[in-house]
């Protein structure tokens, strides 16, 4: 029977979410080429809830959107095929600083995917990763720009963001088997 | 997501779960196409082989650019080409396309039940690509996309199917996908060629073409397969323009919301007026366009499925 305990609350998740908000700020003080493009699923409210918080801090709503990396995994023969979901980008690529979004970052597989993804649109000025969760355990050479909160974990444990309808991170959970 | 198929043999054997599934991942591949890069890496390194022993223009096509836009190998392998005239049989030939490391066997075949015959000893995925009068399975699955995208619930439509339903797989198929997904079916055409048994598969057979018309959301036509017919089934076809043929005056009759489809090749004026195959109402070309994505879903699905046939 899997265990399952609460690690991080609402509040903590909060003020780091929010934090990833102002560090991005800090780092692009230009708004307007900003795009958020949140990792089906977990990252798509992360994604929409902190373009809420940024267009409070810029003063001018942020491109958000979506994207599958499914089609580009590589271990689709392993894992089987998943359900698709929609890649629904706001604009035209070229030009935009755009931060990827995802709820926890492990291998950095679905990352690395996401980033085939989205070069198939067209071609960025550069991409970002934020991420609430790094949990370790990365596989490819891939480093988080913004992270909400560093959570170490064993391999064989599972992590899960909880959110509210908004977006907003509630809990993030950890399951042993 | 409710698939774990190896094969795509037929759709009697769905639910309509695994049917909705088809669709929802067709929709993603949809947006694929619609891109400026109309291309994904999901089947990277896989091999298909379009193995035709029948001839089959535009489903060979269509299932040789959904492979390429998943970025498989495809080799097109015909009947007319092939060992078949040397008296090779359909198991051998089969083995043979299996030992060159085929991973995806697409087969469109006279006899019916082929697809099934293969998938009990081939070790690779089998999709049928249309199997005698019996089915074809990708055929259905886009116009039931095609009807979900334009009507939006396939639920307590109104579908006609129109024709030669006796000879056509296309309708097997058809009346399959709907059924399960909740549409009522009604089926019309020369006596001939619509037997009252497909009342046995939850149709309503009429031989009132307006009575078949008149309450229709989608109308379905069929080609007459000349081909497939031992002998004439009916006088003539000028007879059966002029009986079963859409024309305007009987387009006028119908809801003006009702979608003309037509899985092709049509004969322009004998199933269909030609103005009504280049008129608004027509989702003809639609139809082509969302049968790649469909087989884009079906290659993607079945490569990713594990469970064998029941």
């Amino acid at each position: 029977m899997a265990e399952e305990r609460t690690v991080l609350e609402a509040a903590d998740l909060g003020r780091a979410w929010r934090r990833v908000a102002h560090e991005i700020v800090e780092a692009q003080a230009d708004g307007s080429s900003l795009m958020l493009v949140g990792i089906q699923r977990g990252g798509v409210a992360l994604a929409q809830q902190l373009g809420e918080t940024l267009g409070t801090l810029y003063g001018a709503p942020v491109a958000t959107g979506t994207v599958e990396p499914g089609l580009h995994r590589d271990d689709l023969s392993q894992r089987g095929m998943s359900e698709l979901h929609p890649t629904e980008l706001p604009g035209d690529l070229a030009g935009q600083t755009v931060v990827l979004v995802d709820d926890v970052l492990s291998t950095g597989r679905t990352v690395r995917a996401s980033i085939d993804a989205l070069l198939g649109f067209g071609r960025p000025k550069c991409i970002r990763l934020a991420v609430l969760i790094d949990r370790g355990h990365r596989e490819l050479p891939i480093r988080p720009d913004f992270v909400g909160k560093n959570l170490p974990t064993h391999t064989d444990e599972r992590v899960e963001v909880r959110c509210d309808d908004r977006g907003a991170p509630q809990a993030v959970v950890l399951q042993s088997p | 997501m409710s698939w774990h198929r190896k094969h795509l043999l037929d759709i009697e054997s769905l639910t309509a779960e695994e049917i909705t599934a088809v669709l929802d991942t067709a929709r993603e591949f949809k947006a694929v196409g619609e891109r400026d890069i109309k291309k994904v890496p999901a089947l990277q390194g896989k091999t298909v082989v379009n193995f035709f022993v029948e001839p089959s223009t535009r489903t060979r096509v269509s299932f040789e650019l959904s492979a390429k836009r998943l970025s498989a190998d495809i080799i097109n392998f015909s009947a007319d080409a092939s060992s078949f005239q040397k008296g090779e049989s359909l198991k051998d030939t089969a083995r043979n396309l299996e030992a060159l490391n085929a991973d995806i066997i697409v087969i469109r075949h006279k006899a019916a039940g082929a697809p099934h015959f293969l998938s009990r000893f081939l070790n690779a995925h089998v999709v049928n690509a249309g199997d005698g009068a019996h089915e074809h399975p990708t055929q259905a699955l886009l116009d039931v996309f095609t009807i979900r995208e334009k009507k939006g619930d396939i639920t307590g439509l109104n579908v006609t199917i129109l024709g030669d339903i006796l000879y056509s797989r296309v309708a097997r198929s058809n009346i399959w996908a709907l059924r399960k997904l909740g549409a009522n079916v009604t089926l019309c055409g020369p006596r001939t060629l619509v037997p009252r048994v497909f009342e046995e598969m939850g149709c309503r057979v009429t031989y009132n073409l307006n009575d078949a018309l008149a309450d229709a959301d989608v109308i379905n036509l069929l080609r007459i397969q000349h081909e497939r017919q031992r002998k004439t089934m009916f006088p003539s076809i000028g007879e059966y323009a002029r009986l079963f043929g859409l024309n305007r005056k009987r387009l006028a009759a119908t809801k003006p919301e009702a979608i003309i489809m037509h899985p092709g090749p049509m004969n322009r004026g004998v199933e269909i007026e030609s103005e009504i195959a280049d008129g608004d109402r027509a989702v003809i070309l639609e139809q082509v366009t969302n049968g790649i994505a469909i087989r884009m879903a079906a290659l993607y699905l079945v490569n990713g499925g594990q469970q064998d046939a029941l």
